[in-house]
């Protein structure tokens, strides 16, 4: 297999709330000797609200992004499924829509860049998935996960809208039945737990406007794992990991749940990391909230 | 192909609490759901209970969840269920706790919602008009797929925030919404879009999940009307200052001053004041590593090509 090399959009989360996702990524490309181009250009994805608000300005600056990933001719990876959405529906749009697209590059020209539409945009999950392949991944495990059983916490961004997860992935994941972490899981010899809100939202974009509503959603979610029995969880969201990790207390405060045990909230990398034979100090374990016991 | 259904039995007049039959089924793969639903009632129990009319999905009367999935019975293929779920079919009305008799749920929280948004077109009507009210095909457009809900509930009930937020209105209020504030010729333009503004049950509480557009058997994606809503409010004058306002706009400023978004002045300009109640989840994320101090804050770089795009870009005034 050549060597694999994509452009990595970071989002802001990993370079501020979440430092040790953007660590952990880094750490396990290292040991699977993938090379991740940093787009340090990249701008706010917009998150969805700047959509809410201008959405041709957020058109513009997600087209921007892309075109650092095309000027390198790479194909560019996301590790947040909210910027995924963001970059992926704005590719979309334009990739079908040459009115919008020569609408977003007459403004991109002004600064000396045009959107082409030659990279793709995957989460990273899925790169690791259809390019590295689960089996290759199996043959670098050191340190097997089977004596963990965890539950996987999909994040909608990555599964939903299943139209536009299907244009730009091979694995095309049923919404209803999502399988990629678990098997993802299997591979690193982890035992995965299946639970209803394995697929279900964590209200992170209510978090300001209707914390309630958000840490009820969160909530639901830890509690269902832990009573699936569920050492850990796994996501391969910052947004969700800020809301299980950070707001664990206060959501399963909202469901009326006392845990005997936090519930150790990882990264998804940050698994494959521990599987692979990382360091805590590597996978930047000392920066979660819900202490992750060694 | 043999399938083994767990059905939902529950009637409230006589039953505390609901259980599940569970029935063995020789199925043909070219069967729908609403064919499993007659075959329970006329093969197995004459007293299941539930609805259906046009077996046409265009009555929207049969939406059932199976294994949890929002659908039209009738609209519903059964080889599909199986390719997604196995051969354990879980049949369950749409809202389990308004169930009234098996499948059947009583929508009256829907239909309240959905008049809130007043569905219905508020014009002045000539009554004796001289000639055609002719709409440009460009207006038309506007309403996209609007016009197609069916009021089945499949986004409805498939959404968390109903199920969380009692005074939420929901993807099909919002999207009922979508379709008048699209209308050229509807007078209730700002009026609607004041509701749908209103913290708490409008658009601003939609956690984004898009189980609604998941759920629609007419694939009409609620979501996107949801979107387009947030859109006429700040077009139209509507939005007022508040928490989910400022959090949006202040997007653009973060971007603007930074590239990348600052999460702790996005959080004090959306906040303001209220920005005091995060202090305790402060601390312990700064104590993690967590905060990024203003003096420290990452920018993108070529952050002057941003600034301008968001100079020469920017649609909107807020």
């Amino acid at each position: 297999m050549s060597k694999l090399r994509y452009a990595l959009y970071t989002g802001c989360t990993a370079r501020e709330s979440t430092p040790e996702l953007l660590k952990s990524t880094l750490a396990i490309a290292k040991k699977l000797d993938i090379e991740l181009v940093l787009l340090d250009e990249a701008s706010c994805c917009g998150a969805s609200h700047l959509q809410d608000f201008d959405p041709f300005l957020s058109l513009v600056l997600n087209a921007r992004n892309i075109c650092y990933a095309e000027k390198r001719e790479l194909d560019m990876v996301t590790i947040c499924n909210t910027c995924q959405l963001n970059t992926a529906m704005t590719k979309h749009k334009l990739d079908n829509d040459p009115e919008l697209k020569a609408k977003v590059n007459e403004k991109l020209e002004e600064v000396g860049l045009v959107y082409l539409g030659t990279s793709n945009v995957r989460h990273f999950l899925y790169a690791l998935i259809e390019d590295y392949g689960l089996d290759n991944l199996r043959d670098r495990v050191v340190k097997p996960l089977s004596h963990l059983n965890i539950a996987p916490f999909y994040g909608c961004h990555n599964i939903r809208p299943s139209e536009l997860h299907h244009h730009f992935n091979r694995t095309k994941e049923n919404p209803y039945n999502p399988t990629s972490l678990d098997e993802l899981i299997e591979a690193l010899e982890g035992n995965s737990v299946d639970y209803e809100h394995k697929n279900k939202c964590c209200g992170f974009h209510v978090d300001l406007q209707a914390p309630k509503t958000s840490n009820i959603l969160t909530g639901n979610a830890i509690v269902d794992a832990l009573d699936n029995n569920a050492d850990v969880m796994v996501t391969p969201c910052p947004l969700c990991h800020l809301n299980l990790d950070v707001k664990q207390k206060a959501a399963t405060k909202a469901v009326n749940r006392e845990l005997p045990n936090p519930m150790p909230i990882l990264h998804l990398p940050q698994l494959i990391g521990l599987a692979l034979g990382c360091t805590p100090e590597e996978l930047g374990l000392q920066h979660h909230v819900t202490e992750v016991p060694a | 192909m043999k399938l083994t259904l767990k059905v939902f039995r529950f009637n409230a007049e006589t039953d505390y609490l609901p259980h599940y039959d569970t029935i063995e089924m020789e199925v043909d793969p070219k069967e729908v759901v609403l064919d499993l639903l007659n075959r329970i009632k006329w093969e197995h129990d004459g007293s299941f209970t539930y609805r259906r009319s046009c077996r046409h999905g265009i009555c929207g009367s049969c939406a059932i969840k199976v294994n949890g999935r929002s659908t039209l019975a009738c609209k519903e293929r059964v080889v599909d269920m199986v390719e997604t779920f196995g051969t354990e079919l879980i049949l369950e009305p749409v809202s389990k706790k308004r169930a009234v008799k098996d499948m059947v749920v009583d929508k009256a929280d829907f239909w309240k919602k959905y008049d809130a948004v007043k569905p219905w077109l508020v014009a002045e009507i000539d009554e004796h008009p001289q000639m055609e009210n002719i709409i440009p095909p460009s207006e038309a457009e506007k309403l996209e797929d609007a016009d197609y809900c069916i009021q089945c509930g499949c986004c409805y009930y498939a959404c968390p925030v109903v199920e969380v937020n009692e005074d939420y209105l929901g993807p099909a209020a919002f999207e009922k919404a979508y379709r008048f504030t699209a209308d050229v010729r509807d007078h209730a333009k700002k009026e609607r879009l004041e509701i749908v503004d209103q913290l708490g049950q409008g658009v601003w509480d939609c956690v984004k999940c898009y189980e609604c557009a998941e759920a629609c058997p007419k694939h009409i994606d609620p979501i996107g009307k949801i979107t387009k809503l947030h859109n006429q409010i700040f077009e139209e004058g509507v939005a007022k200052s508040n928490v989910a306002t400022r959090h949006a706009v202040g997007f653009k400023h973060s971007i603007k001053k930074h590239g990348i978004l600052d999460e702790g002045e996005l959080v004090l300009y959306s906040e303001g004041f209220g920005v005091f109640k995060h202090i305790p989840e402060a601390l312990e994320m700064f104590k993690k590593g967590k905060i990024v101090m203003p003096w420290n804050m990452p920018k993108s770089k070529n952050l002057d090509e941003i600034k301008k795009l968001v100079d020469i870009a920017s649609t909107v005034k807020f």
